[in-house]
């Protein structure tokens, strides 16, 4: 059960919050200019990235505001938390880049 | 029986409580303080059961978690607990077990002829035969499953209780060992909120078993004292027999506390607790668990863990055997021979795989007179129910083989040691690494994602000293971590050292012939599976270790491979030629470490607390009026309200003529009611329903449909504007909270320039809907500040007013196609007012009507039900609802409806179906083929979607979703169902008052 | 390959079993192949050997990262099925539920198809109103399916309270008798044996790292043992299926979430028939070694880590508890974690994509298993004939542009 930091009230169970998805995906602001593509890249497509994901939480049994997450998926390490209409945590999702600590080595030895 | 096994001194036990109890019917009698093995082997018993595949004869091999064979049923009847390891059962008064996988009993079991086809059954040779022929799988899966399973599962309901705890700390620390007592002594102390926890009732983990001494002082007075210590202060728990039995991400951990002295009965408690602790660090003082060697019948009754032995004469005060013969290649395992000799019990040999076993433990075993066997090892066990002596030759150089003369020791005991492994499944979880140390032979903990570590002989560090000095450290720097520095001068307590020499790592040890050749070397002797197994699996190709635990079963039993796992990773290596065990792929553990009764996991979420019941205020009545309910998400809604002797049917025909030539009355209160303020909520509806907001006037009520963005139909509902820049929004009972979520993500992901507060005040307000020609009578007589008539009120308007003295909403808004008031009073006045509404309507012929009706009369109207008619596959036009999609704006899923899909002419449209024969009633969920035939797949053009006899119209209608359905209007259709296809008319989606001058009425 | 049967049994029993030879061989990666696989998991191993046995193209290599069958394969409950709502999911399905029928002759690899029946339950009006739905669509399709009433379920399920009391009762069930469970293993081993005696190579612990493309045109794979050239690359990798194309600058709809199941100590025989329930979210039958195999919703958040929430199976097992308050007494021995790759519409990819040669087949969300036969025939096709077979031609990528989805997961919606 993930530990979720919610910035308006701080660390809280799982349970509380509605996991939203993928952070960032703009809605177009005419939809009647975008190609069907278009549309569907941004109703349907998404990133799902194996590593930092930022994506959207809310805080449904708590104070119900919405917020994002970067999240490392391969680990479930949490980098951080940022308000929406806030950027996200670049520099510190570069660092925990660099140092991640689970290794992707393979045992070796047989074929 | 009489304790023939029983030693004269010794043991924690007390000698002046016996505590009687049956094992396979026998009468029995141990003490208190002893496990159910220990009183078994106090007893003589050396055959508890039988193994799962061979059904080879078992007995105690372990002394804790880690047994593997000693499993039994505890009691019969709704208590009963399968495959409990003796092991771990305390004894209690009266306890009844039997052995499990045996017929009729352990010492003759007919399966045993499984036995005579071993040759036949090597690992995986199930996948290899019973293909023939290709229906016959059936019935030998019919006898093969009655042959496996283990012990029986309850057949009555659990009458235990079960709860939930929910707790967080600063340290969390597991096992109750030298080390995990340590730590928790360094953390408390600094004030650190700490919870201690072990999966036994004492405290003390290996402690318990051996003699050793801390500060000069018996290792059992070092205990008590730090527990003493523990228990002043104040945030400190201390919980014993409780397992942490799973580790899960950001400091989690799950702990199962077992809370009676008797094991099967919760008695006036709940039975088990399951700990939620989420920690802010976590030592992991979880011990290790001694590992067998592997040699050609390793599994005879009366082969033993030799720590197991040990913890028996000491902790227990029983012998397991008269003559021992002890198995080693380690100086560990010389322990049990010390304490055996002191206990007098006969000690044939010591047999070293070791060349030249020279450290101070061997020292003193041949200090006290007992012979020494190196460089040999064990080539078979003779006795096929029980140990009668061991065949002993010498290794060769490579220890591949043996040499020399087979010398026969006669035994009846045999204590076998491979060294520990320490027990890192916490650990390894969530997320952690393991690597193999080729030096002493073990996996340790290496990368965590966790705030813990594993310390003492859960890292490898088996030596007491350093159990104390690393438990004190990692205690002291988990608090600090944590935040808590304060510094205790508190030294260190200081323990005796014996130094021991490495052991020597062979693991499978070699027989007279190729291992499989002769006897049987187990790894898992719960699922008898054997080194040769392993072999064959890494011969075959299967040379993971993943592939090899599944192909063979290895570690899938009960006890999940605590002792097998570890020499059957390193036998599948060397059957692969490499050199390092950890090179086979690593394993992770799965929690739960020990297995955790379902009941634990559910808690009190189980019986009428499954799931919190939603009631509305008006709940009281209906349960009076004896009315049927119908579940509806988590509200109970009053379905129909039969009186006596009334079926189903004759009900709903009475409420439906009731509202349509009378009056009829609906708690609605459950339809979900959101009211939304701000100034700019009629541009947030605009963009949120299909429809137009903006001149909506004052006291006035619109109906709205909105969409996701595929353009597919999500909710819909009414909503009235109550001032200026106030709303209050109704969707679907079951919707209410999903559309709440909804219209906050928008507002504050997409739109957070939009000044607008949505809430929901579903259960604010009661919700009593009138309708019929002698509605507007009954209300009237209910209020004088509203005027009724329908130019003051009329349809799709609201007042504010007072209805009987209550201040309430009055809407003017119909789901029935009668005039309809439906009246919002605060919902602690909805069973008052309903009640007067009953009273003073009986002469109108008041009825009250459930959810069935209400759907009669909405579908006789071809009004929809999100849910119903729609599926989240369904466009507002394909219902020919394009009256209510704004061409002037955009709105949310009005882009999807120029996709090619939503373009399609044979889309499903909603129609009317018309039985031929008006007493035909479709079954909703009937699907709609356009030719009749009997053929099979036959093309599907629609479903029915709603369906029901109207007494209104005296005959049966059903609503449809068909593809080109309106141009088929007027066609006849077929409804293929059990027994009859029935035939049908396509008409429009409406049946009844198509001109609406009742609802406008 | 050597047929495997009692006889072989007892011939090499003589022998200690010293004589088996290897199910599969563990070649060195080619330069070159006419098709490259990457996923050696049930639908990788199934694609191969169905292009190996249907279109003759045996020149291909499966490439795995880890273990063969070490993915979704063998973490899922087992649980196979055609009782699909909609006609192009019940064909596919079915089509899978055919090939497992016969598959243990036809890969001489006993997959113990344990076909003791299906049932899905229902707890209120509008659950008996979608089963009645799929019941009627799934008689009309050819396939087998029948409505139960709670007495019916009873007969069938004797330890299943059918209560009307509880908080939510059993009011009804469909039923699929054909459906049931496979040995997951098996069938991957069973397709690896015999996609390999068919020449297909089986390269393991071979991490693709770069998918390698010359103008829009697919040419090999990048692995950590070399590069690999092939003009047809398939990516068959559920749970990972996101990360394989993004290589290659290919969009998916695709979430990956995390997906529990467990198994119960083994007891004597006391379930014999495969029970789901939507409703409250839990789904039981007991496996021919004893252990109650148990299933959970999935996590609600995206996860590569193949374990998920204490909370989840809380939830799932009170469930069980409330339809089986029999097994409450019962022990969880071991629960773990899959990865389910899901798409918006619940219904899978099985399709060629942008990139000439590119073939993508994922987002099999919770219901891989049973569909593992039909997707590897339906994806050799594909490949082979650089075109989808009918069957699995509504199942492409561009329908999420076109919004012609196959909605499975909407026609479960709740609303009323």
């Amino acid at each position: 059960m993930l530990l979720i930091p919610c910035p308006w009230c701080g660390e809280r169970d799982e349970p509380e919050f509605h996991h939203g998805g993928e952070a960032h995906i703009k809605r177009p602001l005419e939809p009647d200019q975008s190609t069907d593509e278009e549309w569907a890249e941004y109703i349907f497509m998404r990133t799902n990235p194996k590593g930092v994901f930022l994506e959207r939480w809310v805080h449904q049994s708590g104070c119900r505001r919405w917020f994002n997450l970067a999240r490392n998926t391969a680990t479930n390490e949490i980098i951080g938390a940022y308000k929406m209409g806030e950027k996200p945590p670049i520099s510190t999702i570069a660092n925990k880049q660099k140092t991640a600590t689970v290794s992707n080595k393979k045992p070796k030895g047989v074929k | 029986m009489a304790q023939t096994n029983r030693l004269a001194l010794g043991g924690d036990i007390d000698r002046t409580k016996p505590v009687n109890f049956t094992f396979n019917g026998h009468h029995m009698q141990g003490y208190a303080g002893d496990t159910l093995a220990s009183a078994l082997i106090a007893n003589g018993v050396r055959i508890v059961g039988r193994s799962f595949k061979y059904h080879r004869p078992r007995g105690i091999m372990a002394a804790g978690t880690e047994e593997a064979n000693a499993l039994v049923q505890l009691e019969t009847g709704a208590r009963t607990l399968a495959n409990q390891q003796a092991t771990r059962v305390e004894l209690y008064e009266g306890l009844s077990a039997t052995s499990i996988n045996c017929w009729p009993s352990p010492d003759f079991d007919l399966m045993s002829i499984n036995s005579w086809f071993h040759r036949l059954m090597p690992a995986g040779f199930y996948y290899k035969t019973f293909m023939w022929p290709v229906s016959g799988w059936k019935y030998y899966e019919h006898i093969i499953r009655r042959a496996a399973g283990l012990g029986k599962s309850p057949v009555e309901p659990d009458p235990d209780q079960y709860d939930h705890m929910h707790v967080h700390c600063d340290v969390l620390v597991v096992g109750g060992g030298a080390s995990g007592i340590s730590a928790a002594l360094a953390a408390g102390r600094t004030g650190a909120r700490v919870i201690l926890v072990d999966e036994s009732k004492d405290f003390g983990g290996q402690l318990l078993n051996e003699q050793y001494t801390i500060n000069n002082k018996s290792a059992s007075r070092w205990i008590e004292d730090a527990l003493a210590e523990l228990s002043t202060m104040e945030d400190v728990t201390v919980l014993k027999r409780t397992t942490a039995f799973g580790y899960y991400d950001h400091n989690y951990a799950g702990l199962l506390e077992t809370r009676t002295d008797i094991l099967t009965d919760g008695g006036d408690k709940t039975r088990q607790r399951l700990w939620h602790v989420r920690t802010k660090r976590c030592v992991l003082a979880t011990g290790a668990l001694e590992r067998p060697l592997i040699f050609s019948d390793n599994d005879r009754p009366g082969v033993m863990l030799a720590s197991a032995v040990r913890t028996y004469i000491q902790r227990y005060g029983v012998k397991p055997g008269n003559k021992a013969v002890i198995f080693t290649n380690n100086d560990d395992a010389y322990r049990t021979a010390l304490a055996l000799k002191e206990a007098a019990v006969k000690v044939a040999a010591i047999i070293d795989t070791r060349p030249v076993p020279d450290g101070e433990l061997p020292t003193q075993a041949i200090a006290a007179g007992i012979e020494i066997i190196d460089n040999a090892t064990i080539t078979g066990v003779n006795g096929g129910r029980g140990v009668k002596s061991v065949e002993v030759m010498s290794l060769n150089a490579a220890a591949d083989g043996v040499m020399g003369v087979a010398r026969t020791i006669l035994c009846d005991l045999v204590a076998s040691s491979g060294g520990w492994n320490p027990v890192i499944h916490l650990h390894s979880h969530s997320g952690g690494k393991a690597k193999f140390d080729q030096a002493r032979g073990i996996f340790i903990a290496s990368e965590t994602l966790q705030a813990s570590e594993c310390i003492g002989a859960a890292n490898g560090d088996f030596l007491l000293g350093d159990c104390l000095n690393e438990g004190f450290r990692a205690g002291k720097e988990a608090a600090s971590k944590a935040g808590f520095k304060k510094a205790s001068r508190r030294k260190i307590p200081i323990a005796e050292h014996i130094v021991e020499h490495p052991l020597r790592l062979i693991w499978a040890l070699p027989s007279t012939k190729s291992i499989g050749e002769r006897g049987k070397h187990f790894l898992d002797l719960q699922h008898d599976v054997t080194a040769a197994d392993v072999q064959l699996a890494a011969r075959e190709g299967y040379a993971s270790v993943e592939h090899t635990k599944r192909y063979t079963t290895l570690g899938m039993a009960t006890d999940q491979g605590k002792t097998g796992n570890i020499p059957g990773m390193a036998v599948l290596a060397q059957a692969l030629g490499v050199d390092n065990p950890g090179d086979v792929g690593t394993t992770t553990f799965r929690p739960p470490y020990t297995p955790v009764t379902l009941g634990a996991f559910a808690g009190r979420n189980v019986g009428v607390l499954t799931d919190p019941v939603r009631m509305t205020p008006m709940h009281h009545w209906h349960e009076l009026a004896a009315c049927k309910w119908e579940d509806v998400g988590q509200w109970k809604r009053p379905w129909y309200y039969p009186k006596q002797g009334e079926s189903m049917q004759d009900a709903v025909n009475r409420e439906c003529l009731a509202a349509r030539n009378a009056v009829g009355i609906l708690d609605a209160s459950t339809l979900g009611k959101i009211d939304i303020q701000g100034p700019d909520a009629a541009e947030f509806l605009n963009r949120i329903y299909t429809n137009a907001w903006s001149k909506l006037a004052i006291g006035k009520c619109r109906y709205g449909l909105m969409l996701k963005e595929d353009g597919m139909i999500f909710d819909d509902g009414v909503t009235t504007r109550l001032g200026e820049n106030h709303y209050l929004m109704t969707t679907t009972t079951s919707n209410a909270a999903s559309v709440l979520g909804w219209l906050e993500e928008w507002l504050q992901t997409e739109w957070p320039d939009l000044k607008v507060y949505c809430n929901s005040v579903t259960e604010a307000w009661a919700t009593l809907s009138i309708c019929g020609p002698n509605a507007r009578a009954l209300l009237s007589e209910f209020t004088d500040d509203i005027d009724l008539t329908p130019d003051a009120l009329p349809f799709m308007g609201m007042k504010e007013g007072t209805v009987g003295g209550i201040p309430a909403r009055v809407f003017r808004i119909s789901f029935t196609g009668e005039c309809s008031f439906e009246i919002n009073v605060p919902a602690s006045y909805g069973l008052a007012l309903w009640t007067q509404l009953m009273v003073a309507g009986e002469k109108y012929g008041i009825t009250p009507y459930g959810t069935e009706t209400m759907h009669v009369l909405r579908a006789e109207k071809g009004y929809i039900i999100v849910g119903q008619e729609t599926d989240g596959t369904v466009m507002p036009q394909d219902l020919g609802m394009d009256w209510i999609l704004s061409k002037k704006k955009d709105f949310i899923g009005r882009r999807s409806f120029t996709r090619p899909d939503s373009q399609r002419t044979e889309r499903k449209k909603l129609v009317g179906l018309l039985p031929v024969n008006p007493n035909d009633i479709l079954e909703e969920g009937g699907q709609v083929v356009a030719e009749k035939g009997d053929h099979r797949p036959i093309p599907m053009i629609g479903h029915v979607t709603s369906s029901y006899y109207s007494a209104n119209l005296g005959r049966s209608f059903a609503l449809a979703m068909i593809s080109n359905g309106t141009e088929r209007i007027g066609d006849r259709v077929y409804v293929p169902m059990d027994g009859k296809t029935i035939t049908c008319e396509v008409t429009a989606p409406i049946f009844f008052d198509s001109e609406g001058t009742r609802l406008h009425g | 390959m050597k047929k495997y049967s009692i006889f072989s049994l007892a011939r090499n029993a003589l022998n200690f079993h010293q004589d088996w030879e290897k199910a599969w061989r563990s070649p060195e990666p080619k330069k070159n192949y006419d098709a490259i696989i990457i996923g050696g998991g049930g639908h990788g191993l199934a694609t191969a050997y169905y292009l190996a046995k249907e279109h003759g193209i045996t020149n291909v290599a499966v490439i795995e990262k880890g273990w063969l069958g070490g993915g979704n394969t063998g973490r899922n409950t087992t649980i196979i099925r055609s009782n699909y709502l909609w006609d192009e999911s019940a064909r596919m399905y079915e089509k899978s539920l055919q090939l497992y029928e016969g598959l243990s002759q036809d890969l001489n690899y006993n997959i113990m198809l344990s076909q003791r029946g299906v049932l899905n339950l229902a707890h209120n009006l509008h659950d008996i109103r979608e089963l009645k739905r799929r019941v009627n669509a799934i008689k009309l399709n050819g396939i087998d399916s029948e409505f139960l009433t709670p007495e019916q379920i009873k007969s069938i399920v004797p330890m299943i309270n059918i209560s009307p009391a509880i908080r939510y009762p059993v009011l009804g069930a469909s039923i699929q008798r054909r459906g049931g469970v496979a040995r997951h293993d098996a069938v991957a081993w069973g397709y690896a044996r015999a996609a390999d005696a068919r020449g297909v190579d089986i390269i393991q612990q071979c991490e693709v790292t770069g998918i390698i493309r010359d103008g829009g045109r697919v040419t090999g794979v990048n692995t950590t043992r070399g590069v690999i050239n092939a003009p047809k690359v398939a990516i068959v990798t559920a749970g990972h299926s996101s990360v394989l194309a993004a290589m290659a600058d290919v969009r998916l709809p695709i979430s990956s979430f995390p997906l529990q199941a467990m198994v119960t100590e083994p007891v004597k025989p006391i379930l014999n028939s495969v029970v789901m329930s939507n409703a409250v979210h839990c789904y039981i039958s007991q496996s021919d070694k004893g252990e109650l195999v148990l299933g959970a919703g999935i996590d609600g958040y995206n996860s590569y880590t193949q374990r998920g929430s204490l909370h989840i199976v809380e939830e799932q097992l009170a469930a069980v508890c409330l339809l089986f308050p029999i097994f409450s007494r019962l022990r969880i021995m071991r629960k773990w974690g899959g990865i389910v790759d899901t798409c918006p519409d619940a219904s899978p990819i099985v399709s060629k994509t942008h990139v000439d040669g590119l073939y993508i087949n994922g987002g099999w969300g919770t219901g891989g298993f049973k569909g593992t036969p039909a997707s590897g025939w339906t994806f050799a096709h594909t490949i082979a004939r650089d075109e989808p077979h009918a069957l699995n031609a509504p199942f492409n990528l561009d329908r999420f542009t076109s919004g012609s989805l196959i909605d499975e997961h909407g026609a479960a919606a709740v609303a009323h």
